[in-house]
């Protein structure tokens, strides 16, 4: 086993001792087709538990993406982000204007890789998911055969809240929901709009917690 | 045959003990699993005896993983033990504080309480510091958490959000590290045989958990706190306590105790584990869950504090007592 792969299999072994990282598969099964998993961002720990909550055999080729100028400040975290994430490098800010930012994902999908994409951009710690961005409008464009997941990663905030640096042990799941494709004829803004429903949708609800028959 | 036991030295006594657990286990088992293959004449039958099955297999499984539990804590010595616990203690806590829904606020305490008050609680624990051991959460862990808590400035609710946390390391921390610390205790004229309380200990709450609920089952009597458990009686309650006591005093020749005080202990520890049930059935209500965990769950919660909340409750009453009884 190489370094990096043991260091895959510490994080989410840490993962999964922290938050249970557990998967609930309600609308696909787990299998290792082509896909993009679309998912709510509320914490830097999003990644390392939605990576734990696959099965292994799934890590491989679903990359994550990273911010260029963020993780390949040090070696390490270049190394943290390529060899144990196999993560797709994408620049924040463009360099040229004719440079489009989409490039490497296009890429990575011609390849056959799955992807884990936040459509907000940035962390929310609000109830509800910021209007999504239009990038996976275009690769849902470009790529009608690949399956969308919409994914809602819940409780993460309650795990380490934007500004602190040490997680605390609380259980949370990971829920994948049925695949959704862009439809023929919708606009940018509707398909925007269902997605970000869609991902909304698999949050559990609250008032089903345990919501099961009393054993006695 | 008593004088082929007494002959035995501790260890082989403790050895003789887990092979009648383990092959009692097996038969039960055995037993069970046949009876679900019996042919059942009309379909209702059927779909009722398989319902029964699926609970009885449930708790099988439950006696089973408690069963392995023990004999890994007894063979792994105190280092192992106390580690073991330290672990359950740990994913007991995760599920407390998960469904207690804490605040942001609370991050800095709840770091103290996983990271820094467990561990010192199971060192303390693994090192035998007895006397330190029963005083170091009330006391010390009680102090320390609401000063970290008045340190994240944050005066919303701040003696709800405490008290919290405080019951949760209360519950999942000091009442489950007695199990170990019983494991570890070495009494004068009785070393290395502390499996033998911790044995007592699971026997007589089991027996009282098991005694109450059929009970509840059978008698139906007025509920005195409907609105928190539908079925929990005083007369179960009663039922249990007796049983549970008579339980104890039956065994009373494994532990160092004679008859009426293994009697008097039983029936102290077989009452905590009874209040200590529902005491955690008015903390679920509050919480809004019915089990801790279960196969639905969205939390992912697992439903390992449905199992262990009773021994909790139960685990330092006992201690207390038993350690009472030896004068130090």
């Amino acid at each position: 086993m190489t370094l990096a792969a043991f260091t895959g299999q510490l994080l989410a072994f840490i993962a999964r001792l922290i938050t249970g990282a557990q998967g609930h598969w309600k609308g696909c099964p787990p299998m290792a087709e082509q896909r993009i998993y679309i998912a709510n961002h509320q914490s830097h720990f999003d990644l390392v538990l939605i990576w734990a909550a696959f099965p292994h055999e799934l890590r491989a080729q679903t990359r994550a993406i990273a911010a260029r100028d963020y993780w390949t400040k040090s070696r390490f975290r270049t190394w943290l982000t390529t060899a144990v994430f196999n993560a797709i490098y994408v620049s924040r800010a463009r360099s040229n204007p004719d440079e489009d930012p989409l490039e490497p994902l296009v890429e990575a999908l011609a390849k056959g890789d799955s992807l884990v994409i936040f459509p907000e951009g940035t962390r929310s710690n609000k109830g509800n998911p910021q209007p999504f961005k239009s990038g996976i409008y275009h690769l849902a464009e470009q790529f009608p055969h690949v399956q969308l997941i919409p994914t809602w990663i819940d409780n993460v905030q309650r795990v380490m809240p934007k500004g602190e640096v040490v997680p605390v042990p609380i259980l949370c799941t990971v829920t994948f929901g049925a695949p959704i494709q862009l439809l023929p004829g919708e606009s940018k803004a509707d398909f925007l709009c269902r997605a970000r429903e869609a991902v909304m949708e698999q949050r559990p609800d609250p008032a089903l917690v345990g919501r099961v028959v009393e054993a006695d | 045959m008593v004088a082929w036991l007494k002959q035995l030295n501790s260890s082989e006594q403790v050895a003789l003990l887990f092979v009648v657990l383990f092959g009692f286990l097996m038969l039960l088992t055995g037993g069970l699993f046949l009876n679900s293959l019996r042919e059942r004449s009309s379909e209702d039958e059927r779909v009722a005896s398989q319902l029964t099955w699926e609970r009885v297999r449930r708790d099988l499984r439950a006696a089973w993983i408690g069963g392995c539990m023990f004999w890994v804590a007894w063979i792994s010595g105190p280092l192992g033990a106390t580690l073991l616990f330290a672990l359950f203690s740990f994913l007991a806590l995760r599920e407390f504080i998960t469904l207690m829904h804490t605040q942001r606020s609370d991050h800095r305490t709840l770091i103290v309480a996983f990271f820094v008050l467990l561990p010192v609680q199971y060192m303390i624990c693994g090192t035998r510091f007895f006397d330190l051991f029963t005083v170091f959460l009330p006391v010390y862990g009680f102090l320390v958490l609401p000063i970290v808590g008045a340190l994240a400035d944050d005066p919303n609710r701040f003696l709800e959000r405490n008290a919290k946390i405080q019951w949760g390391v209360m519950v999942c921390v000091y009442g489950l590290s007695h199990a170990p610390a019983l494991l570890l205790l070495d009494f004068p004229g009785y070393t290395g045989r502390g499996a033998f309380l911790l044995f007592f200990l699971v026997m007589v709450v089991a027996s009282s958990q098991i005694a109450q609920e059929i009970a509840t089952r059978t008698l139906r009597r007025r509920p005195v706190a409907r609105r928190i458990s539908r079925s929990f009686s005083m007369r179960a309650w009663w039922i249990g306590t007796l049983t549970g006591s008579v339980a104890g005093a039956l065994l009373f020749w494994i532990t160092p105790f004679k008859v009426g005080q293994a009697l008097a202990m039983a029936f102290l520890t077989a009452a905590a584990a009874g209040f200590g049930g529902l005491v955690m059935k008015a903390l679920k209500k509050d919480a809004g869950v019915l089990y801790w965990g279960n196969r639905s769950s969205i939390t992912g919660a697992v439903g390992l504090l449905d199992r262990i909340a009773v021994l909790c409750f139960a685990a330092p009453v006992f201690f207390h007592s038993a350690r009472w009884y030896f004068g130090r």
